[in-house]
């Protein structure tokens, strides 16, 4: 007898899905033979438009490349062009930066654990870690006036200020969250329901990893201790960080790596609010730039590359970015070949895939 | 608003927007906001849904689904564009791909602007949302009386 398998859709609309993404789905009963992406849906064309927009006012476009990296991707759009035009930010204005890109981090991930616990059905979970994630907001609001888009960051530093009374009430809001966030980890960690829809679920080995490029807490949580802040941008390089590893390499293992990041975004927020300079925040800029170059941003969801090309004028020839989410897709299909049906969202969820960035 | 007839359902499709509006109009259901006491729940289901929340502009791959979605989603129905981007392309509106807003292709009924429109407006937009489709109802209940 021939083998019969049946290709079903997945997406570009489901409900645990929040963005757009579409899979075939090819099936042997309930378990998963191959799955095939197939990706576009919110293709926008943001690379193209860096030709046609002055490159100062092309930081808000980077920005919103995506609404949950959006701090990242004005900061790693700036640094490019700071390092090309030689410009030194002030170290206030980096360790800014720093601040603002942990926060984004905290939120990032919370978010991420939100949407995991809606995949599993635990709606209350759900709802406390977004409950936790509105504290972190609120903050953004009050030092940047956005809660999700900032528009903060200019080419030579950033453009507003925190006073002292403002970096005590973060420091503050931090020291309660680390509080008030254990109930929720300690859930996601010892919890008899979630460990058993998680616990060896797509395991990917350090070598399978590495082969396929994955990148930031898909990469760390199968061993590899890889993290791009220790290139030591902004004011990373002033900050004591260790990579958060772990060795099992399944969901539970890539829950788990999220989870230790949140705390240690934790931390590097109270070293920098501890260690950040009184001066400037920016520096004037003067001229268009000329020249190249390349560099790597951790992302919540990993290692982002921005490159950019500048040709003397005040428009710039090419804007390239590779977003984590890309690099994590390959890993991601493979994960989902053999796994059973129900288990399919769940891993999608688990590369936290951000569709906004990879289309652009 | 006096009072609310039914409990609308929601359902949410990102056309190409960068994710901004979309965790916004998450947020809305989640407790700060929570438009859940409303009896408005977020469903995935086009056919149970009475209220078409969408995010960003349209690009050539989304139309065919947003016009298959709202085809779906039965009568009376309300469709609400959240974000600058859905109610006329926004920041994104010189791209390439980018035709339009939401109105270049399915008829929208209450715009909310903002980049990223807050949760305030998007529950002022559902509000309002919810006056048309009330409206749309008792329209929809006559034209069905008279037999057409």
């Amino acid at each position: 007898m021939v083998k019969e398998f049946s290709t079903i859709p997945f997406g570009p609309q489901h409900p645990v899905l929040p963005e757009p993404v579409h899979l075939d789905l090819i099936l042997d009963d309930e378990t998963v033979v191959g799955a095939v992406p197939n990706i576009g849906f919110i293709h926008r064309g943001l690379e193209k438009l860096v030709e046609t927009k002055d490159f100062k006012e092309y930081v808000y476009v980077a920005e919103r490349v995506c609404g949950i990296c959006s701090f990242g991707h004005g900061m790693g759009y700036c640094e490019c062009l700071e390092n090309i035009m030689n410009i030194e930010v002030p170290r206030r204005g980096n360790y800014l930066r720093t601040i603002w890109m942990e926060m984004s981090r905290v939120h990032s991930h919370l978010l991420w654990l939100g949407l995991l616990a809606d995949a599993l059905g635990f709606e209350s979970l759900f709802m406390e870690s977004w409950k936790l994630r509105e504290q972190i907001l609120d903050m953004f609001d009050a030092t940047t006036g956005g809660r999700v888009i900032f528009s903060v960051n200019c080419v030579g530093g950033v453009l507003k200020d925190m006073d002292q009374s403002m970096l005590n009430n973060i420091l503050n809001t931090v020291n309660d969250m680390e509080k008030e966030i254990r109930p929720v980890t300690e859930t996601f960690l010892n919890d008899y329901t979630v460990g058993t829809r998680l616990h060896g679920l797509g395991v990917l080995t350090a070598d399978e990893a590495k082969v396929m490029g994955a990148v930031g807490p898909m990469l760390r949580a199968s061993g590899v201790s890889y993290d791009a802040r220790k290139t030591g941008y902004a004011a990373y390089g002033e900050l004591d960080l260790e990579p958060v590893i772990d060795t099992d390499g399944d969901s539970f293992a890539r829950c788990r790596v999220r989870i230790n990041e949140l705390f240690q975004s934790f931390d590097l927020i109270r070293q920098a609010i501890g260690k950040i300079p009184e001066g400037d925040i920016s520096v004037p800029v003067k001229g268009n730039p000329e020249g190249e170059h390349f560099m790597r941003i951790e992302q919540p969801r990993g290692e982002a590359i921005y490159y950019v090309k500048a040709n003397g004028t005040k428009y710039i020839d090419r804007f390239r970015l590779r977003t984590p989410t890309t690099s994590n897709i390959p890993p991601m299909v493979e994960l989902i070949k053999g796994c059973q049906l129900a288990d399919v969202a769940l891993l999608i969820l688990t590369i936290d895939p951000c569709i906004s960035c990879t289309e652009r | 608003m006096a009072k609310l007839a039914k409990s609308p359902w929601l359902l949410h499709y990102d056309g190409s927007s960068c994710n901004g509006c979309d965790i916004e109009v998450l947020a809305c259901t989640t407790p700060k906001y929570d438009v859940e006491r409303f009896g408005i729940i977020n469903t995935g289901d086009p056919f149970q849904a009475d209220i078409l929340m969408v995010t960003g502009g349209v690009n050539h791959q989304s139309e065919n689904v947003i016009k298959q979605i709202y085809s779906q989603m039965p009568d009376p129905k309300v469709v609400v564009a959240v974000g600058i981007c859905a109610c006329t392309g926004g920041v994104f509106k010189e791209c390439y791909n980018i035709k339009g807003g939401v109105d270049t292709v399915i008829p929208v009924d209450v715009y909310v602007p903002g980049c990223a429109a807050r949760p305030e407006s998007i529950i002022d937009g559902v509000v309002k949302a919810l006056e048309i489709l009330e409206k749309k109802r008792e329209a929809y209940a006559a034209r069905k009386k008279a037999g057409a």
